[in-house]
C-alpha cells in the first residue's frame, strides 16, 4: 500500500540512518477486527518507523513471517458483551497468542482496544472497566515512562515524559491488590498518567507489559503522535513514535 | 423451548460505574429508597430439546469464559427455565 504524504514527504525517520535497508526489512503485523478503527495509523506509524506494515485480518489461520505485531484500538465487535472479549477468540488471536508465549516471544502491542483485547487473552493481568466519571475522553495526555526494558520502550529512557492523545471509554485499568504489588515489584507499570487520572485506573497505570517485556498493553494512542503537524500540540508531536522505532531496533538486533 | 439463564454481576470489590450514576439518578425522580445500586447482565440461551447435564455443564463453562471475565464479574446464577 502506498500513500501519500500528508505533509511534506512521508519519509521515514530511519531511512537516512545506516542499516535503513534492513530496518525496512523488518515486517509489523497490524490486525483488523470488524470494527476496528486505528488499523491505518498504526500502519503508518509503523512505515514512518522505517519497517514494513502487514496487513492481518482477524479470520487469518497465520501469522505469515511477521516480526511484531500491534493490535490497533477501535470498538472491535462493537464493543459487544466486554470490549475486546469476541475477539480475543478470533482465529488469529490464538496465533498471536502462542506466538507471544513461545520460545521466540513475539512483539505484541495492544493499544487501547488492542490493549483490552490483551487482558481478554490472558496476555496481560488485570481488566478494564468504564471511566471512574462515565465520560468517553478525548485529550492530549501526558504519560511518564516507567520501564525502557520492553521491546516496544528501548527508544525511551526512564522517567521521560511523553504526550501522545487518549480517546476511550473503558479506560479504567483494574486488577486486585496482589496483582498490581507484582506489576509494581516485577517493573512491569510500563506507563503511568502524568497529573490529572483521566479514568480513575488504578496506581495512574496507563500502560503494562508481560514478565518477558515482549507484550506491552496501554490505553493511549502512540500511533496517533508520530507525525508532525498531526501529532498533540504539546510536546513535539511525534513522541509516539519511539514505540515503533524502539521494536524495530529489538527486531533487529540494533543498539539504542 | 427450554432456556438458560445466566445472571453475572460485577465483583463486590469492584466499584460499579454505571451502578453509581443511576443510584444518582433514582432520587431525581423521588425514588429515595435506594442507597446502592449494580448493574449486571443477562444471559438467556435457548436450548432446542432437552437440556441435560452435558448441556447445562457447556452452559457454565461459556458463563466462566465468554460470557464473563473473572477479573471482574462473578457469575450468580445459571439455571433453567421451561418456557
Amino acid at each position: 500500500m502506498t500513500e501519500l504524504p500528508l505533509i511534506g514527504e512521508a519519509v521515514a525517520v530511519a531511512e537516512q540512518a545506516p542499516g535503513a535497508r534492513r530496518l525496512a526489512g523488518a515486517r509489523i503485523g497490524v490486525v483488523t477486527f470488524p470494527g476496528t478503527l486505528d488499523d491505518r495509523d498504526a500502519a503508518r506509524a509503523v512505515r514512518l518507523a522505517g519497517a514494513t506494515a502487514v496487513e492481518l485480518w482477524h479470520a487469518d489461520t497465520t501469522l505469515g513471517d511477521v516480526d511484531a505485531v500491534v493490535i490497533p484500538g477501535g470498538f472491535s465487535y462493537g464493543d459487544y458483551l466486554r470490549a475486546g472479549a469476541i475477539a480475543r477468540f478470533a482465529p488469529l488471536m490464538s496465533k498471536i497468542i502462542d506466538a507471544a508465549n513461545s520460545d521466540a516471544k513475539l512483539p505484541v502491542l495492544g493499544i487501547c482496544n488492542g490493549f483490552q483485547i490483551l487482558t481478554e487473552s490472558h496476555l496481560l493481568p488485570g481488566s478494564m472497566i468504564k471511566n471512574d466519571h462515565l465520560k468517553f475522553m478525548c485529550r492530549d495526555q501526558i504519560l511518564r515512562v516507567e520501564n525502557n526494558a520492553t521491546a516496544w520502550t528501548g527508544d525511551y529512557a526512564v522517567g521521560q515524559e511523553i504526550t501522545v492523545p487518549l480517546k476511550n471509554q473503558d479506560g479504567q485499568y483494574i486488577a486486585d491488590e496482589k496483582t498490581l504489588d507484582a506489576l509494581e515489584a516485577e517493573g512491569r507499570v510500563v506507563f503511568r498518567y502524568v497529573g490529572w487520572n483521566p479514568n480513575g485506573s488504578r496506581r495512574d497505570i496507563a500502560g503494562i507489559s508481560n514478565a518477558a517485556g515482549n507484550v506491552v498493553g496501554l490505553m493511549p494512542h502512540p500511533e496517533h503522535a508520530v507525525e508532525a503537524g498531526f501529532g498533540p500540540e504539546l510536546g513535539s508531536g511525534t513522541e509516539g513514535l519511539g514505540f515503533f522505532t524502539s521494536v524495530l531496533n529489538k527486531i533487529v538486533g540494533g543498539n539504542k | 423451548m427450554p432456556r438458560i439463564v445466566v445472571d453475572v454481576m460485577p465483583k463486590p470489590e469492584i466499584l460499579d460505574p454505571q451502578g453509581k450514576a443511576i443510584v444518582g439518578a433514582l432520587p431525581r425522580l423521588g425514588f429515595t429508597a435506594f442507597s446502592s445500586v449494580r448493574q449486571g447482565k443477562r444471559f438467556e440461551l435457548t436450548v432446542d430439546g432437552e437440556v441435560t447435564e452435558e448441556i447445562l455443564a457447556q452452559a457454565r463453562d461459556a458463563a466462566e469464559t465468554l460470557l464473563s471475565n473473572p477479573v471482574i464479574e462473578d457469575v450468580v446464577n445459571v439455571e433453567v427455565v421451561e418456557a
